[in-house]
Order: structure tokens, then sequence, then C-alpha cells
């Protein structure tokens, strides 16, 4: 591994560490004005958690050593995927150390550390958040799969360089299976980041809560590295989805500096406007009753199935 | 990998699947409102689809056909139905008889048994839209089940309407359409039989006071 290579993984984590917080204002910034509310500063979100990082946090009395450690799980987990999903370049040694299906799992430990956090404080609110999550999580996790396989049979590989490089390459295909999949990942992005129609990110209403009620107990540092965590995973899905089925702008493997830095603008247009699609969609949906949140995903999961059908029967 | 067939051929499948797509999302939808756009969008894709097989085959008369899908299954007939929902109040839609992700998995097998019974008559044809002809049928079938799981008698005649798109992607994609005479009578039919159909919407609900059609399986009042 040469140390340019290491320099180029080091920027592309800070990249991201950096951007994420950004992204999280922006699509609250979006939602805002569609609302016809006074928007919040993009910078909002950084400032939430300089405010948290400042304060003296306040543990439970009967916390475990699990509910202090969840939170540096779980943002480390979701730095170590953003290093492994390539979104300025290709070629990068860390991409290469997991391919996708790691990728799943690294998500899945995250998601049952944060859920035995809060089931280990013993409050009713966390439990039935823990235990909503885990519902989510279980329906979503095939669904992510099968979109996931859907690119793995176009480009005969499960390494997501290999992926976008494959998709990416020059001679524009169109692959109807990929728009299955699509949509699909949609649905899965919706479901896994607490969105409208599964789960609302702003609510104050205990009853409907998936994400909030999990980490209700949490305060200054730990909820700050929670909220970071979050925003980290929003930002990791949405690179998944650039890497799926927008790859173009990455730098290719052998690209200079030139390139690279090219990639970084290409980047920031594409999350500009995935957070403005994600607000659009958040505003013109309802949230769906809890009980029909496995109907969403089955839906998800049979998309993306029938993607991998018609690439099977149609050759495409 | 293979070399990458045409853009058109690319372009075509890429039609295809936004059909199958739609077929899903319209089994999938329970609000009529939403079904009847639904319903409209997959007849712009037909017409897209249409218009781009006259193009490349060097087709007149199937920009006519095609013209005729714009007119008659992106504006007028969901216009009718819309404005047939509003008139009788129809706009939200009961729940169907199997649950949706039933149905759903129903459907997926459907397109297997869809694809595994054109794959045979893919084979022999030589147009360039043969691989699609798999989709043409599953769209039917999924028209066919929706038909089946619906109660609501406006479902029911959007069912209809979408079988009818799937027959109409069918032709052109085993034979490049059907002669101009025939499409024409189809058309037409179509058009009287939604008319009819609406003015026995208004009968059935004078009858039953609901646009159900469990209330029409039995012969007699008890």
């Amino acid at each position: 591994m040469s140390r340019l290579a290491l320099a180029r993984q080091l920027g592309e984590l800070l990249l991201a560490v950096s951007l994420a917080p950004f992204l999280v204002g922006w699509v609250a910034q979006c939602r805002a004005w569609l609302q016809n509310r006074t928007a919040p500063p993009l910078i909002q979100p950084w400032r939430m958690l300089r405010k948290l990082f400042l304060k003296d946090a306040a543990l439970a009395g009967h916390a475990s050593a699990l509910f202090r450690l969840a939170p540096y799980v779980l943002f480390g987990t979701m730095v170590l995927a953003a290093a492994i999903i390539p979104s300025v370049a290709t070629d990068l040694p860390f991409a290469r150390a997991a391919d996708a299906i790691a990728l799943v799992g690294l998500f899945a430990t995250a998601r049952v550390f944060i859920a035995l956090a809060a089931m280990d404080i013993g409050t009713a609110f966390g439990t039935m958040g823990a235990r909503r999550e885990m519902m989510i999580g279980f329906l979503a996790e095939p669904a992510l799969l099968m979109v996931l396989f859907n690119a793995f049979l176009l480009s005969g590989s499960t390494a997501l360089p290999s992926v976008v490089e494959h998709l990416a390459a020059p001679p524009f295909v169109i692959y109807p299976s990929l728009a299955f999949a699509g949509v699909a990942f949609l649905m899965v992005l919706l479901a896994e980041n607490a969105r409208i129609p599964i789960d609302n990110p702003a609510t104050h209403l205990e009853l409907t809560m998936v994400h909030e009620a999990m980490v209700l107990e949490y305060s200054a540092r730990h909820l700050a590295l929670v909220e970071w965590a979050s925003g980290l995973k929003l930002f990791n899905y949405a690179c998944l989805g650039f890497a799926l089925f927008v790859p173009w702008g990455m730098a290719a493997r052998g690209a200079g500096t030139t390139g690279l830095l090219l990639a970084v603008p290409a980047l920031v247009g594409k999350l500009a406007l995935a957070g403005a699609g994600l607000a659009v969609v958040e505003t013109l949906s309802a949230k769906l009753r809890i009980f029909r949140a496995p109907e969403f995903l089955a839906m998800a999961f049979l998309l993306a199935v029938l993607g991998l059908l018609v690439h099977l029967l149609l050759g495409a | 990998m293979v070399s990458a067939p045409s853009l058109t051929a690319q372009l075509l499948n890429g039609f295809a699947a936004g059909l199958l797509l739609i077929s899903f999302s319209m089994l999938s939808q329970q609000r009529t409102r939403r079904l009847i756009a639904l319903f409209a969008w997959q007849g712009a894709i037909l017409f897209a689809s249409t218009t781009l097989v006259a193009y490349s085959a060097r087709l007149g008369h199937l920009y006519f056909s095609a013209g005729l899908t714009l007119v008659l299954k992106v504006f007028v007939l969901p216009l009718v139905l819309l404005r047939l929902i509003r008139r009788l109040e129809a706009q939200w839609d009961t729940e169907p008889l199997i649950n949706i992700p039933t149905t759903l998995l129903v459907g997926v097998g459907l397109v297997i048994f869809a694809f595994g019974l054109a794959q045979p008559i893919t084979a022999l044809a030589t147009t360039i839209t043969r691989n699609t002809l798999g989709i043409a049928l599953a769209v039917i079938l999924l028209a066919f089940l929706m038909m089946i799981t619906r109660r609501n008698a406006v479902t029911q005649v959007v069912g209809f309407l979408a079988m009818e798109n799937g027959l109409f992607f069918a032709a052109t994609s085993a034979t490049y359409g059907m002669p101009m005479v025939v499409e024409l009578g189809i058309a037409l039919d179509v058009l009287v039989g939604v008319f009819i159909l609406g003015v026995f919407f208004f009968q059935i609900r004078e009858q039953f006071e609901s646009l159900d059609l469990h209330h029409l399986e039995s012969l007699k009042e008890d």
C-alpha cells in the first residue's frame, strides 16, 4: 500500500465525516423550504454537534458499559463503512478489503449495538424503539442484499470498486434490471435512515418514534456521536446509491490529482441533488402506520427480485 | 461481457421494464385516483415504445397507432375515468380481497410463468422487440390478477384497460403491431366499452348504493 493511496483514503474519510452533517442540514433545509418554513442554516447540524460535545454527559444510574460503548461502536462502524464505499475514487486500499456483503454486515452490527443499548437502560420507550428497529432492519436487509445482487450480477463481482468501474465504463448501456433495483434501493434507504414513510426524524410524538425512541436516553457527547453516525449512515447510503446507479463522475483507477479534484465537486453536486430529492419524497408522502412497514419493505424486496428476474430472463 | 445491443433495443428493453414496474405499482396501489394516474403513465410509456419501434422498423402505420395510444390512453380515458370517479365519489379505494404482499408474490410467480411461456415464441421471432414479449405477457397476466383481486368496479375497468395495453404491447413486440383496421376497431371498442361501463357504474351504484361487485354475486335478494 503506497503512501499516496493511504493519503487518498484518509482524505476520502475526512471528506465523508465532514460532509455528512452538511447533508443532514441540506435535507432539513430543503424540507423547510418545501413546507414554507424558514429554513435552518446549512451549518445547523455542526452547531448542534459542537453544543453537544461541550455539554456534560448524564447517564442513567443502571447504565452498563454497553450503553456507553454503543455510540463509539456505531460511529466507528459508520466511518469504516464510509471507507469501504467508494465515494470519490474507486482506487482506495480500504475499498478492496471488504465487499458489499460485508458492508451489509457492518450496517447490521451497528444496528444490533444501538438496539442493545436502547434495551440496556430498561425504559419502555427504548425497548419499543429497539424492537421496531429490529423489525424494520430484518425486513430491509434482504431487500438491500437483493438490490446489491442485481449490481453484482451485472458486473460479475461483489467488490464495490469493480461494480463502479464496470457500470461507469464508456459504452453506455441501459440496464432495465437496475431500474427495479433503484426503486427498491430508494425504499430501503427511506426505511433504514428513519425517513418519512417509515419513521419521522423530526417527531416529538413518542408513540410513533423508532430511531428517536432508541436514543432518548443519550445526552451530550454520546448523543453527538449517535447523531453524527446517523448522518454518516445517510451519507453512506447515498454514496452506495451513487456507486450502483449513477457511477459517473467518480475518479477511476489511475486518475491523477486533477481527476480526484474534479470528483469532489461531482460528489457534492450528486449529494445536493439526492438530498433535494429525498426532501421532496419526504414532503410528498405521509408516514405509514408501523404495521404497514412490512408491506412497504416486502414491496422493496419483490422489486429487487423482479430486477433479478428481468436480468436473468431478458438477458439485459 | 458480450457486445452491447443497439441503443434502440436497449431503450425498448428499458421501456418494457418500465411497463412491468408500473404494472406492479398498479397491483399494489389501493387508491383509485393514483391507479388512474398510473394507467396514464403506462399509456405514455406504450406511446414512447411504439413510436420507437415505428421509427426503427420504418413502419408508417405504427405511428398512427402510437398517436391513437397517446390521445386515447394518456388523455381521453384517464380524464373520463377521473370524471367518473369524481361523480361517483369513489376516489378512495376499498381493501383488496387478498393482502398486498401476497398479491405481489403471486405477481412475481406470474412473471416467471409469462417469461417461461414466451421463451419458445421469442426464439422464433425476428423482430427487434422480441425480447419484450415475455414482459408483455406478464403485463397482461398482472392486469388479470388485478381484476381478480379487486372488488371495486372502477378498479376492474382500469385492470381491463391495462390488460388491453399489455395486448397492444404484445402485438407490437411479436409482430410489429396489428393491421390498421384491427387496431382502429379495438381502439373504438375500448372507448365505447369504457362509456358503457361508465353507465353501468351508475346503475350498479343506484341498485346497491356501492360499487362493490360482490353484490352482483347472488341472483336474487333473499
